[in-house]
């Protein structure tokens, strides 16, 4: 899990535009911050002093400063120069933003639910659309498209290293632009507290190049693999008879659950749990057995298994890549 | 008077009490066992038989935060399906005073559970215990039956009916 989520290091143009915005900012409010500490400081150091024996000598400040009228002109003018330099450098970022060439885009949709994401691909021809959860998969250098929706309360989509912050609204469709230029792993994070467990709602964005993007999303369009071996095969019973079945979906089976992230491919996925905990089979055996130990309040009930139907539906599970 | 002022503040903090069970949110459910729960008592129940009577009282039915658990998991588990949101289809109604195999919520709970004929399914081996609960105190609160604070007060959606907190209590009659 080498994810950074950090928007310091831009990996797309339109989150170097955000920094380099934030770099402006920041050196324009560094002298604003130094010049004021300085005149504060020179006021104490030019303040009238009183010594043991003698009274302070206010004559200084009881009389009209002269100049005064220059000096808070000066400061004025600055002040106001320097905040419509700052609104006319945030107007453009704002507008470099929404200028992403959207040409030849990737759409994707993405809907928020406590507490995790569902990952729709889009395409015109139907038989392409696939659905997977808390992985974003892109290609370098293309377009993206992301309609964002939530299914309970509000929440927000956040790439650190690709873009800005934007809400996910119940029963309205948002809609954010982005471009990957480097390839990576980026960690996103719900930045929009949403319940229980908003700090455990992280997502990864894998930007891949472009033909390695297509590869993958050609295995992702795949049903579910057919169990090889009588574990497996059991695995899947299990599967099918336990509650994973009222929430989950595995395509090619009859479990089409929309409840609960998609399992078709959830051997595929570097993590469990919306980005909470690595995918591992112990992780998972636990996951499974106790959610409300790693995520308390998470929508997911504990599952009782017997050692030998858990082992035989974890093989399975990870048998599904 | 101070012993009067006492009183009434002691009251006031057994109100507060009421309000925490009402509000309490249970994440840990007790370890569920693979086994058929021991706890609801079988009956040999049928339509028009004398419904089971014996109380066995409901954990969720207390609990505002499970009574809205149950009505998210009515959605989810496609209860809507057959019997709409109460009102019913291809399934009974369920926001009415006929309760075809009882109003108890241990009738309603072996009804999720055995599945009953013509058509309602047997949900007892994938719908883990402390959700069948859930699903029987909505259920109940559905026809009004439930303590008005602790039955749901809103839709997600637009509502057609009062939500099940302004109901008035319709009182079970069994179906002969």
């Amino acid at each position: 899990m080498s994810a950074i989520q950090d928007s310091l290091r831009p990996a797309g143009v339109q989150a170097a535009q955000i920094y380099d915005l934030w770099l402006l900012m920041l050196v324009v409010c560094t002298i604003v911050f130094a010049a004021v500490f300085g005149a504060f400081v020179m006021a104490l150091w030019r303040a009238p002093r009183a010594t043991e024996r003698t009274a302070p000598d206010v004559a200084a400040i009881s009389s009209q400063e002269p100049k005064s009228l220059l000096a808070v002109s000066i400061g004025l003018i600055v002040s106001a120069v320097g905040l419509i330099a700052l609104i006319i450098a945030s107007v453009l970022t704002d507008r470099a933003l929404a200028a992403l060439p959207l040409k030849d885009g990737l759409v994707i949709e993405v809907t928020a639910r406590q507490w995790w994401w569902d990952i729709v691909y889009d395409d015109h021809e139907p038989s392409r659309i696939f659905r997977t959860a808390n992985e974003l998969h892109i290609p370098v250098g293309r377009p993206v498209v992301i309609k964002l929706k939530s299914s309970d309360v509000i929440h927000s989509f956040w790439v650190p290293n690709l873009h800005g912050k934007k809400d996910l609204i119940p029963g309205h469709t948002s809609l954010i632009q982005l471009r990957a230029d480097q390839p990576g792993v980026y960690r996103g994070q719900c930045a929009e507290f949403c319940g229980h467990q908003h700090a455990k709602m992280a997502f990864l964005v894998i930007a891949h190049e472009p033909q390695d993007f297509e590869r993958w999303a050609q295995s992702q369009r795949q049903p579910a693999k057919e169990p090889e071996g009588e574990l497996q095969k059991r695995g899947r019973e299990v599967f099918l008879s336990s509650p994973c079945i009222m929430c989950h979906r595995i395509d090619g089976t009859v479990a089409q659950g929309r409840q609960a992230p998609d399992l078709t491919h959830l051997a595929s996925r570097r993590t469990i749990a919306a980005g909470t905990l690595p995918n591992t089979r112990g992780n998972l055996g636990g996951w499974i057995l106790d959610p409300q130990s790693t995520k308390p309040g998470v929508m997911m009930p504990p599952v009782a298994l017997a050692a030998a139907d858990l082992q035989a539906l974890l093989a399975y599970l990870e048998s599904l890549h | 008077m101070n012993n009067r002022a006492g009183i009434v503040a002691m009251s006031c903090a057994c109100l507060l009490l009421v309000s925490c069970e009402r509000e309490a949110r249970r994440f840990q459910q007790p370890a569920p066992t693979a086994a058929t729960p021991q706890a609801v008592p079988g009956s040999d129940i049928r339509a028009g038989a004398q419904p089971l009577t014996k109380a066995t009282p409901n954990p969720a039915e207390q609990n505002a935060y499970a009574v809205a658990q149950g009505k998210r998991l009515f959605v989810w588990y496609n209860c809507v399906g057959c019997h709409a949101h109460g009102g019913g289809g291809s399934g009974p109604a369920l926001m009415d005073d006929k309760w075809l195999y009882g109003a108890e919520p241990v009738n309603v709970y072996r009804t999720i559970v055995e599945g009953r004929p013509n058509g309602m399914p047997a949900f007892g081996t994938v719908i883990p215990e402390s959700q069948v609960w859930q699903l029987v105190a909505y259920v109940r609160s559905m026809s009004g039956l439930l303590r008005p604070d602790v039955a749901p007060g809103r839709d997600d959606d637009l509502a057609a009916v009062p939500p099940e907190s302004r109901r008035e209590p319709a009182v079970p009659k069994t179906a002969k």
